[in-house]
């Protein structure tokens, strides 16, 4: 698979699809982006998500846009864990090399990556940090998990962690519910690069945040993703998201990739009518 | 008249028995499950017993589960022989059971206690068995029972470290003093409720079985003799046992002992264990 020009993908999603409620193949056939659908009238199941197929490359920061209930989250929780999808691959580079089908992977086992090798923000912090705890501790809790023992070792590495997102040290000892939401999100982005994992999963990280705190939240992702070398894939409706954080990016349509491409490319010239309905529409 | 009587003695020495023996198979198979996954948690048919649930119905049924006519049995509340608690359960045992009692633990086989381990080494002739409130260690970190029984599958301890982390952040020490979690065998963390730091070392590779019942939350659990039991702390804060810097026991002198304060008066110290502070005194 490797060759001189392109190097294997970190992230290699095949044939994922994700259907709520009974199906067959003529449930597939009636839903979908030329349907224009994603509910089949006839079983009344839901096609949240189909033949998804996709590679990250590394470093690479892919985007998947869509309007709401387009399939771009379900498509982002399969991969996290969080939704068990109906049928599909997902290979990580760095999981056994590539070898193993991690849908394959018993839940321990697919929340034991969670620990190290793939790391999700969400777009509500409550989701991915514990209020109740301080910020230090929610970066000691991935790095308890990994087996880091250290008083010490871990109160510094959660400074140098809260430092990169540009979080206040001194509220490091702070309960997280006290603080604001853009710095909810630096602390619930800092949490996700505690193990230095190899692939993170950013839902709408900035949505519910207002403009001024999500443009410096966009910065700081920005600035880490080329920083770190880390492979991303960002899922956003908002166009400024994805046109500044990612090369690559995935139009989803009722429950369908529709169109594949570079960012620029997309924003320039989208080939798929919904694509272009959708650029135009973020344009006015 | 004559047959209600005697109907009514046999009644009475029916009620003698607090625990079937069928339910006494039923808590010993609990136990044996126990001792197999040292840690583990194990459910078990709480019975009614004649005392309330949450003053030692869990140890008592164990004890009487374990228990035998040749057998001799010490209860101890908080090191005491003679606390009420203590008195009427060392009654119910002997009177159900027809073993000895006894206040010496060279002489006991069965050692049902709360919150203390005797001061005197037990050895591999001895039972202990503790009564416990709260059989759970992660309850206050989480709630829902599914979460936490995968917690304990998957040996998912994180959050438990980071109630420690937190513990320390906020309080400078990790303050919490009975009930202090333990890794089992390597692989369970259990509550070591109810008994202080100072016993928790003498857990650890020890020559006795310890056996644990939690009769109002319906759970037993065990920890076999040579095993290993560690506490839960980070590399840089070294576990420590309660200590006061010079005090001494007021009737035996001892400081050695684990020392309990008399409400009342400060620098009012006394051994927690009396029958192994009245041993002293008599030598």
């Amino acid at each position: 698979m490797s060759s001189i020009l392109v190097p294997d993908p970190v992230v290699r999603v095949q044939n994922l699809g994700k259907v709520y409620g009974p199906f067959d193949a003529a449930t597939i056939d009636r839903t979908g982006s030329k349907i224009g659908t994603a509910r089949d009238s006839t079983s009344g199941s839901i096609v949240a998500a189909w033949d998804v197929s996709f590679d990250v490359q590394p470093g690479e920061a892919l985007g998947i846009v869509g309007e709401s209930g387009s399939g771009k989250s379900t498509v982002l929780r399969c991969i996290a864990g969080d939704v068990s999808p109906t049928t599909g691959d997902i290979r990580l580079a760095n999981v056994e090399d590539g070898k193993v089908n991690i849908l394959d992977y018993d839940a321990a086992q697919r929340r034991r990556l969670r620990i190290d090798q793939l790391s999700v923000v969400y777009q509500d912090p409550a989701e991915g940090l514990a209020l109740g705890i301080t910020a230090g501790g929610n970066i000691a809790d991935p790095l308890t998990a990994a087996g880091w023992r250290n008083y010490s070792a871990i109160r510094t590495r959660a400074m140098e962690l809260l430092q990169r997102t540009d979080v206040p040290i001194d509220r490091m000892d702070d309960l997280v519910r006290t603080f604001s939401g853009g710095m909810r999100q630096r602390v619930q982005i800092a949490r996700a690069l505690a193990n230095n994992p190899g692939v993170i999963l950013l839902d709408e990280p900035t949505t519910g945040l207002d403009a001024s705190v999500a443009s410096g939240v966009l910065d700081l992702i920005r600035s880490l993703l080329e920083e770190l070398n880390i492979a991303a894939i960002v899922v956003s409706h908002d166009f400024r998201v994805i046109e500044m954080l990612t090369e690559r990016c995935l139009v989803m349509h009722h429950g369908r990739i529709v169109e594949n491409t570079l960012t620029d490319q997309l924003l320039e010239d989208p080939q798929h009518p919904y694509s272009q309905k959708l650029i135009a529409a973020a344009r006015t | 008249m004559t047959t209600l009587v005697s109907q009514f003695i046999a009644q009475e020495e029916l009620t003698q028995t607090v625990l079937d023996e069928e339910s006494k198979r039923e808590i010993r198979r609990a136990l044996l499950h126990a001792v197999c996954i040292p840690g583990y948690q194990v459910p078990f048919g709480s019975r009614e017993m004649p005392v309330a649930r949450g003053w030692g119905s869990g140890g008592l049924q164990i004890t009487l589960a374990v228990i035998g006519e040749n057998d001799t049995v010490k209860v101890i509340d908080q090191g005491d022989d003679e606390g009420v608690n203590a008195v009427n359960l060392r009654r119910l045992v002997t009177s159900s059971t027809g073993c000895e009692e006894t206040t010496e633990v060279c002489e006991a086989t069965v050692i049902q206690s709360r919150h203390r381990i005797p001061e005197d080494v037990l050895t591999d002739e001895h039972i202990l068995v503790l009564q416990v409130p709260v059989p759970e260690p992660l309850r206050g970190i989480e709630r829902d029972m599914r979460e936490l029984s995968r917690m304990h599958a998957e040996s998912d301890y994180s959050r438990m470290w980071v109630s420690l982390y937190e513990d320390k952040v906020r309080n400078g020490v990790i303050t919490q003093t009975t009930g202090y979690p333990c890794l089992v065998n390597e692989r369970y963390v259990i509550a070591t409720t109810p008994i202080p730091r100072w016993d928790i070392p003498r857990l650890h590779n020890a020559e006795f079985l310890t056996l644990f019942g939690a009769g109002r939350e319906k759970r037993v659990y065990a920890i076999p003799p040579h095993t290993i039991v560690e506490p839960l702390t980070f590399e840089d804060i070294p576990f420590e046992i309660e200590q006061n810097e010079g005090t001494q026991c007021r009737l035996c002198g001892s400081n050695t002992s684990f020392l309990v304060q008399s409400p009342s008066q400060e620098d009012n110290w006394a051994c927690s264990d009396t029958a192994w502070c009245r041993a002293r005194r008599t030598q």
